[in-house]
């Protein structure tokens, strides 16, 4: 039983896959509770999604993935600003129509004859061919955003209980909600590396749905999504060891029934 | 606009025994289209004035311009220093991971940096508030878990904790159980014995009556002062439109059927 458990970590490779996915969840367990608080899951899977053209594109360049994923964002954020002002169309349609021509044109991208077979990669990520020097960048990204999210803590409380009353409370709404996007594309940009632009947002969302389903607190909701988004991150790595499955995919899978057991156990049962 | 907000903390701010003032307030959210105008008014500390109107009249936008958020503001603001607010109970989530004493608290984030917990004097200080809206009890329970009129207290109680010298509350009786709105008015009376300042909008011209002055709104100022002076048929006529009914009680008038809801 034992052997079970400690057997895929005795590789250096499975090894830097755990580190990084323990890093990550230091950025995505807290920042899905408040992207979850903020009803901002949609932006979220929007914004990993639109980046694709842009992680093609540097696939195709050879220059590192994590330029591209921050020129991705950077295009799709601007994209489905300026598509969402349209008052004819409306905020989700705008970002519906942006999502899906980047997303395709991504897949145009690196579908064509002359890309190198890398779109799997790019879709999915490679949690096991990361290497020392993508585990620190991730890590300085991840540190800053649980950082950010722990200075930030109490004004993103205001504004996302009571909005109407935070600026005289201290804290103002536009100011917290666009620093939260932001939030959510720096750490975009750390995962996509590890688990690819479909899946990261399995492990920013799931997590967190479980544990806003069995906390009733901010703080125990913000620290039980933080463990739960490791202990994925463990048993994904496990189980695509033992089963011979992808990682990335068995990291999302795992996180992902969490989230449906949270939601069976009767509310608040955990709280007390 | 020039806004005053003389006594720079609130807690020293009361002993200088300053009140609201303001001069020809005009503002709204769009240029060109002033959502209200012609303000002017005076209260002193220790009164509660009722703001009265239609919906859409200008009590939110009154509100807004004293809370230094009107997009657009002409004319005078003083202040004896930062307004608390206190909005109607549906304006806060329910589905929020808060407790009843987590939303006290969040009257003191203000005064904390966010590297420090919060003061030992403010948390002792939010447990009495609890105590002094009468929830003492529910301190863990979740916000979302309270009634209407519990919740209104909590949000009463993160104003309290602000410890402000003007408190702006928006219809914090309209709806709320027979026991919160006791509790709601013995505060009150409470608060006005602080020397606080009290600015209540509502739709319930009774109560206003029992108040110490009268703000009636419609776009522009109808009428501001003593209730007695103000609370005549053709001041609440010109204030409320072709909605209102008066009943005549004892010379004047008592009760509005105005129910906007």
């Amino acid at each position: 039983m034992l052997s079970w458990l400690t057997e895929p970590f005795a590789s250096p490779i499975v090894q830097r896959a755990l580190v990084e996915l323990l890093i990550l969840s230091l950025a995505c367990g807290p920042l899905g509770v408040w992207v979850l608080l903020y009803r901002d899951a949609y932006a979220a899977e929007s914004m990993s999604h639109g980046m694709l053209p842009g992680l093609v594109v540097a696939a195709l360049a050879g220059a590192p993935l994590l330029l591209g994923a921050v020129a991705g964002v950077l295009v799709a954020a601007t994209a489905i600003a300026l598509v969402a002002r349209d008052q004819r169309l409306g905020a989700d349609v705008g970002v519906a129509i942006c999502v899906s021509t980047l997303f395709g044109l991504g897949g145009m991208l690196a579908l064509s004859p002359a890309s190198p077979p890398r779109l799997q990669e790019l879709l999915f990520g490679d949690l096991l061919g990361i290497g020392g020097g993508d585990v620190a960048v991730a890590g300085a990204l991840a540190g800053g955003v649980a950082l950010a999210l722990l200075a930030g803590h109490r004004s993103l409380a205001l504004v996302g209980f009571d909005r109407g009353s935070a600026p005289s409370l201290g804290a103002r709404p536009l100011r917290w909600e666009l620093a939260l996007l932001a939030v959510l594309a720096v750490t975009t940009v750390a995962a996509v590396q590890g688990l690819g632009n479909l899946l990261l947002v399995a492990l920013v969302l799931a997590p967190a749905t479980a544990a806003l389903s069995l906390a009733r607190r901010l703080a125990a909701a913000l620290a039980l999504s933080v463990a739960l988004s490791a202990l994925a991150g463990t048993a994904g790595l496990l189980l695509s060891f033992h089963l011979e499955v992808a990682a990335g995919a068995s990291v999302a899978a795992c996180a992902v029934a969490m989230a449906l057991l949270a939601l069976l156990v009767p509310a608040g049962r955990l709280s007390h | 606009m020039k806004r005053v907000d003389a006594g720079a903390h609130p807690r020293e701010g009361r002993s200088g025994a300053r009140g609201v003032v303001v001069r020809g307030l005009s503002g709204g959210y769009e240029p060109g289209r002033d959502a209200l105008s012609e303000v002017s008014f005076a209260a002193e500390p220790g009164q509660i004035v009722g703001v009265l109107g239609p919906n859409g009249g200008g009590k939110t936008t009154l509100f807004r311009a004293l809370l230094g958020e009107l997009p657009i503001r002409r004319g005078e603001v003083e202040l004896p220093g930062g307004p608390a607010y206190v909005p109607q109970t549906e304006r806060a989530r329910l589905d929020f991971p808060v407790s009843a004493l987590d939303v006290v608290l969040m009257g003191a984030y203000a005064r904390t940096p966010w590297f420090r917990r919060i003061a030992r004097r403010d948390r002792d200080a939010a447990r009495a508030v609890l105590e002094r809206i009468g929830l003492a009890d529910e301190a863990d329970a979740s916000f979302g878990a309270l009634s209407g009129g519990q919740r209104q207290r909590v949000l009463i109680g993160r104003a309290l904790l602000q410890d402000a010298p003007v408190l702006l509350l928006d219809e914090p009786l309209s709806g709320v159980d027979g026991v919160s709105a006791a509790r709601i008015d013995a505060l009150f009376a409470e608060l006005r014995a602080e020397r606080r300042t009290l600015l209540v909008a509502t739709h319930d011209v009774r109560q206003a009556g029992e108040w110490d002055r009268v703000l009636c709104l419609h776009g522009r100022q109808v009428d501001y002062g003593r209730p007695a002076a103000v609370l005549s048929p053709e001041t609440l006529r010109e204030t409320y439109g072709a909605e209102l009914i008066v009943l005549e009680g004892g010379g004047r008038a008592v009760g509005v059927g105005h129910h906007a809801h």
